[in-house]
């Protein structure tokens, strides 16, 4: 058992056609248990389109068709009996711009609670003790334990972010996808919330889509890297960076395209 | 170095003419419309007064109040709000957060948009034959209600539409992303976000009923019924009423011999009962905003 590989995330074949035009081709990639895996590559080649694969949020734009197969805890997602709304619950996703709700930030972290449970199910000390502790987890919790009535939305930016991964804790997902989350911050903000990610290996599944190379080999174990839909190579973060084993994925890296 | 040359001074000469002009048009529309509502008022002074409210017609309408007027406005007006509003606010909510854009939603987009065009007077045959003849409703409050209704809810619809797509996309995808259903989304966000988006369709719809006059009298506004004095319960739902957009087309235009402050007391009656519902939806809306940020 303990020599056995652990996914998080499987995907075998996956192909994914937006109308008539290949968006992936034939990706298949294991993606391991409670590590941090970045994705990058250059502008268009498909990150975003296989992250928002990993909780079928593609679907909601018309005409997509996917082949191949995908799956979650060895479950693959396109089964019959998979709920969305179960899916989703432990697949969450943290966006290029933060997007807390216009609600407090105790309601935005206890958000996904309340949409999973009866309202009688909920207690408020349970609902407290969350708050408390997805916020301790993103270390927002001391700045503002005295701020939990204040609207999500006028938090700076870096708090609306952390706010925004918090707030998919309580739920206990087994994988949060990350596309560009620090894009829109300056580099102190950046810093901390790579801090925030080492904070939570281990105990979630992280895989992050980032244009910063110097950002990938920070904060990822593993590195995946695309190009024009196809997956070139996938490995240890060091070896893809000290020795990559593709032309192509050294020319990127090193800059020569982008 | 930095001298103005002739042809910049040209440029600032257009440029000042030029808000000379528009600040002069906006003058040009705001004075004839304090000159009117200051005539109306000075024409309607000799009967304003609160018996004028609360008292009925008398003399053939050419003394009195216009109580039974100004109540079966208000009943009207409101009836038809209650029935277009909750309508309205759902087919919105259908059209903007759940139908998918194909060939169907697109026509019913663009037959609300039409709706809306279409003249009073069509509406009031309309509500003729379909409440109070086929439905069998007869002349009534009730079928004047609703024909108001049908008529106005093009209004709401757009405008709670409008609402609705100012709330972020952003947000939606935060809730649909923990798993929200599109209700749960709805509920819990896009609707306390767009309130305010609402209550500018449900003024318009207010201002529009209130002073129609071809939709009620066909279906169920009369030119003369007496009811109780100061009793707000006068009217039954089956009953007819009278309406002050349809008594002020009586007496001027009907009846000879009447006052001349009469029309103009209905006239800056009606015009009062519309400014006061838009002022309490615009201090509301202030206060709704004045909460929202984002
Ligand atoms: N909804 C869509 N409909 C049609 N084509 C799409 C859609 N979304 C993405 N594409 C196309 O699919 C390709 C991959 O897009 P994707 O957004 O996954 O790239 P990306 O690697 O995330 O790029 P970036 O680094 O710029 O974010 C692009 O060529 C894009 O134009
Ligand atoms: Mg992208």
């Amino acid at each position: 058992m303990s020599d056995e590989p652990n996914y998080s995330i499987e995907t075998k074949d996956l192909s994914l056609f937006y109308g008539d035009f290949q968006a992936l081709n034939k990706v298949s990639v294991n993606i391991n248990h409670g590590k941090i895996t970045g994705l990058i590559g250059p502008s268009g080649c498909g990150k975003t389109t296989l992250l928002r694969c990993f909780n079928r949020v593609n679907e909601r734009f018309g005409n997509v068709t996917t082949t191949g197969e995908i799956k979650i805890l060895s479950k693959n997602i396109y089964d019959d009996d998979v709920s969305l709304i179960q899916l989703r619950k432990s697949v969450g996703m943290v966006f290029q711009r933060p997007n807390p709700l216009p609600i407090s930030v105790y309601e935005n972290v206890v958000f996904g609670l309340r949409i999973h449970s009866r309202r009688k199910d909920l207690k408020k000390t349970q609902l407290d003790e969350a708050v408390e502790k997805a916020l301790r987890e993103v270390y927002l919790w001391d700045d503002l334990k005295d701020q939990l009535h204040v609207k999500g939305t006028t938090l700076q930016l870096e708090q609306q972010q952390k706010l925004c991964i918090a707030r998919l804790l309580p739920l206990k997902p087994e994988v949060i996808l990350m596309d560009e989350p620090c894009s829109a911050l300056d580099t102190e903000a950046t810093r901390a919330v790579e801090e925030l990610m080492h904070g939570l290996t281990g105990k979630y599944t992280i895989v992050i889509v980032t244009h910063n190379m110097a950002q990938a080999r920070r904060v990822s174990d593993e590195c995946i890297f695309m190009l024009l839909g196809e997956l070139v190579e996938h490995t240890r973060t060091e070896d893809m960076f000290l020795n990559p084993s593709h032309q192509k994925t050294a020319d990127y890296i090193e800059g020569r395209y982008g | 170095m930095f001298q103005e040359t002739p042809y910049i001074r040209h440029k600032l000469r257009v440029e000042k003419s030029a808000k000379t002009v528009f600040l002069l048009m906006t003058v040009l529309i705001i004075i004839p419309l304090i000159m009117i509502v200051t005539y109306m008022v000075y024409k309607a002074s000799p009967v304003l007064s609160m018996d004028f409210l609360l008292t009925k017609p008398t003399n053939g309408m050419r003394q009195g109040g216009i109580w039974p007027a100004l109540l079966g406005t208000l009943y009207l007006v409101l009836m038809s709000l209650c029935i277009a509003a909750p309508v309205g606010v759902m087919a919105a909510i259908y059209l903007n957060e759940y139908a998918k854009d194909n060939w169907l939603t697109r026509t019913v987009n663009l037959a609300v948009i039409n709706l809306a065009g279409v003249p009073s007077i069509v509406h009031a045959l309309f509500g003729l034959g379909a409440f109070v003849i086929f439905a069998g409703i007869g002349r009534s409050i009730l079928a004047a209600a609703l024909t108001l209704a049908v008529m106005t809810l093009p209004v709401i619809i757009t405008s709670t539409k409008e609402s609705l797509s100012a709330v972020p996309m952003s947000f939606r995808e935060a809730c649909w992303n923990v798993g929200a259903t599109k209700w749960q989304t709805i509920r819990g966000i896009v609707l306390p976000n767009s309130v305010s988006g609402m209550l500018t369709g449900f003024i318009l719809e207010v201002s529009r009923a209130a002073g129609e006059t071809a939709p009620i009298m066909f279906t169920g506004a009369v030119f003369y019924k007496a009811i109780a004095e100061g009793d707000v319960f006068a009217y039954g739902l089956l009953d007819q009423c009278m309406a002050l957009s349809m008594h002020l087309f009586t007496i001027s235009t009907q009846v000879p011999n009447v006052p001349e402050a009469l029309p103009y007391g209905t006239a800056v009656v009606l015009l009062s009962t519309v400014l006061a519902v838009n002022a309490i939806s615009i201090g509301l809306r202030v206060y709704i905003r004045s909460r929202k940020k984002w």
